[in-house]
């Protein structure tokens, strides 16, 4: 064997890994915070933000710089509102009658 | 900043975002797990905006849109959030799409060769094609959520079907395929037009498979399309060669695909039954016989004398709680019952509502405590020795049919609302539910119906329970 590892490779490695994860960690989430779930979700998968900064500085030429430039204030808004709406909903999930904090 | 750094940062963004999901195995350290999501993802963007040569548009574009995620995250309703959450995954699967055209319009700034591989211009299609239908079936979901039904037919939330529909689809498919072969294939500076078409054609088909699903089965495409949107970023992940985008889609993927198993086991359906939709397509048919079936109906005040007596009461609450947004009436409603010494208890069915979750949510809203929220599976066992099971606004989930072999709704698990000593059933109207079938729970002689719009019955409930 000699040679490096193609990147495609190295990237399949962590997916298959990453599924494994994210199925064991979601197994594990209470029925009662599935919706929290879905907007914590939205907002990690906002991480795709990175690729937008990264194609809004994308060179000079062509319409890269743009489209990158509006994919970033799209999903922007999954970045901060996905994580405040599910601060918000967690916020009402109590135990007991609220002492003190409203 | 150097590569590696970079490279370490995300690592770290990475398991924050794992942490994230982890806190939320319970309420108590939900709240801390958001946190770590949020410090991954500063980090994420931080690093990033460190290497962009242009950071000062990055910050600008993220203000815009940041400034509308806050005020949207301030002022929506908790009843909206299907909604909400069907809007955030449309803005995900476009950002993918744009990303994708950016790459192909100037591969080398992203670190891809050119011309492209043939293994990169898979994974571009991938991306592209997944967070096309994404976008477009989150935008066709939202209609149907936010009830857009009256500004154009697409968005309505009873099922679109035409003739053939599904061959439509299938071909459809094949040719976006197609296109997007010949975009692999393509010479260096003859991409466009196969890449062009084949994104329009994945808006087109994202539309096509979410119009024939009906308003119930939304618990299951909005877990799918939370999935798509995951895979979306995955691709995206794998096209630009970054493992934080690959283990962060990963995450969102696989846990969309487990919501949606989660919500057709709810409903005794495979994933494929709901998906090629049509389903409850007669709704609001109303079985010819029901006028002559005897139902009984009574006054909020009978039901303010059956609940105050009552030791123990279930309510289970359905779409109808959501819709009328009764769920302030509701907790105060059992409040006045629990100072009289009536144990309440609510039940919960996974499908109950519009997205997985959905009555948690509400009845969190209104400040029930957690612990008097029980899941089906807990609950079930109970409902014998339970004086008065009160049906809010549901009905599929309560239907006892669903235990007799031959109806369309066999092998869906149920709330046993019919075993408890008196059932009060809520409803507007006599309509059948989104399953069309009729519900003999409303026929039997413990049974008493309250007929109205639940928030109005149920401050009426309260007032005679004064």
């Amino acid at each position: 064997m000699t040679g490096m590892v193609d990147p495609i490779v190295v990237n399949i490695t962590v997916f298959v890994l990453a599924v494994f994860v994210g199925y064991h960690v979601v197994w594990n989430v209470t029925p009662a915070l599935h919706t929290p779930l879905m907007s914590v979700t939205n907002a990690i998968s906002s991480v795709v933000i990175v690729g937008a900064i990264l194609a809004a500085g994308s060179g000079t030429t062509g319409f890269g710089p743009l489209v990158g430039a509006i994919a970033v204030a799209l999903v922007a808004v999954n970045t901060f509102g996905g994580f405040l709406v599910t601060e918000r909903m967690l916020d009402m999930f109590k135990k007991k009658e609220p002492r003190g904090r409203k | 900043m150097s590569a590696n750094l970079i490279a370490i940062s995300y690592l770290i963004a990475s398991v924050l975002f794992i942490l994230s999901l982890r806190g939320l195995s319970h309420p108590r350290f939900a709240r801390r797990g958001n946190i770590a999501g949020m410090v991954g993802m500063t980090i994420a963007v931080l690093a990033t905006l460190a290497v962009t040569p242009r950071v000062g548009a990055g910050l600008a574009m993220l203000a815009v849109g940041g400034a509308v995620g806050v005020i949207v995250s301030r002022r929506v309703q908790m009843t909206q959030m299907p909604e909400l959450v069907a809007a955030m995954h449309s803005l995900v699967g476009m950002a993918a799409v744009l990303i994708a055209i950016a790459i192909v319009s100037n591969p080398p700034a992203f670190g891809v060769a050119f011309p492209m591989p043939a293994g990169n211009r898979v994974e571009l299609f991938l991306g592209t094609v997944v967070g096309a239908v994404t976008f477009s079936g989150s935008v066709i979901a939202f209609g149907k959520l936010a009830g857009l039904g009256r500004y154009g037919r697409l968005f309505s939330s009873a099922p679109v079907t035409f003739r053939g529909q599904h061959a439509v689809n299938l071909a459809l498919a094949a040719v976006m395929v197609g296109y997007g072969v010949a975009f692999v294939n393509a010479a260096p500076d003859a991409a466009w037009p196969p890449f062009l078409t084949m994104t329009a054609l994945a808006f087109l088909l994202g539309v096509l498979i979410i119009i024939p699903i009906g308003g119930a089965d939304m618990p299951v495409v909005i877990s799918m399309l939370n999935s798509y949107s995951g895979w979306a970023a995955a691709g995206i992940g794998f096209s630009l060669n970054n493992s934080m985008l690959i283990i962060a889609g990963s995450l969102v993927g696989s846990s969309g695909a487990i919501l949606s198993y989660i919500m057709c086991r709810a409903m005794n359906r495979s994933f494929f039954s709901v998906i090629l939709g049509g389903f409850g397509g007669a709704e609001g048919t109303v079985a010819a016989g029901v006028e002559q079936k005897a139902v009984k109906s009574g006054s909020p005040e009978d039901a303010a004398f059956l609940l105050r007596n009552a030791e123990s009461v279930i309510i289970v609450p359905g779409y109808g709680l959501a819709v009328g947004r009764a769920q302030h009436a509701v907790k105060e409603m059992a409040d006045k019952l629990i100072a009289h010494g009536v144990n309440v208890r609510y039940a919960i069915h996974p499908v109950a509502g519009r997205m997985p979750g959905h009555m948690n949510v509400l009845l969190a809203e209104a400040e029930v405590p957690y612990d008097q929220v029980v899941e089906l599976e807990d609950i079930n066992a109970d409902f014998p020795a339970t004086d008065v099971a009160f049906v809010l606004g549901a009905n599929d989930v309560v239907n006892p049919l669903a235990e007799q072999p031959g109806s369309p709704i066999y092998g869906m698990p149920i709330l046993e609302a019919h075993k408890a000593r008196t059932v009060l059933v809520n409803k507007r109207s006599m309509a059948a539910g989104y399953a069309g079938v009729d519900n003999p729970l409303f026929y039997m002689d413990r049974t008493m119906m309250v007929f109205g719009d639940a928030k109005k019955v149920i401050e009426e409930i309260v007032k005679a329970l004064d």
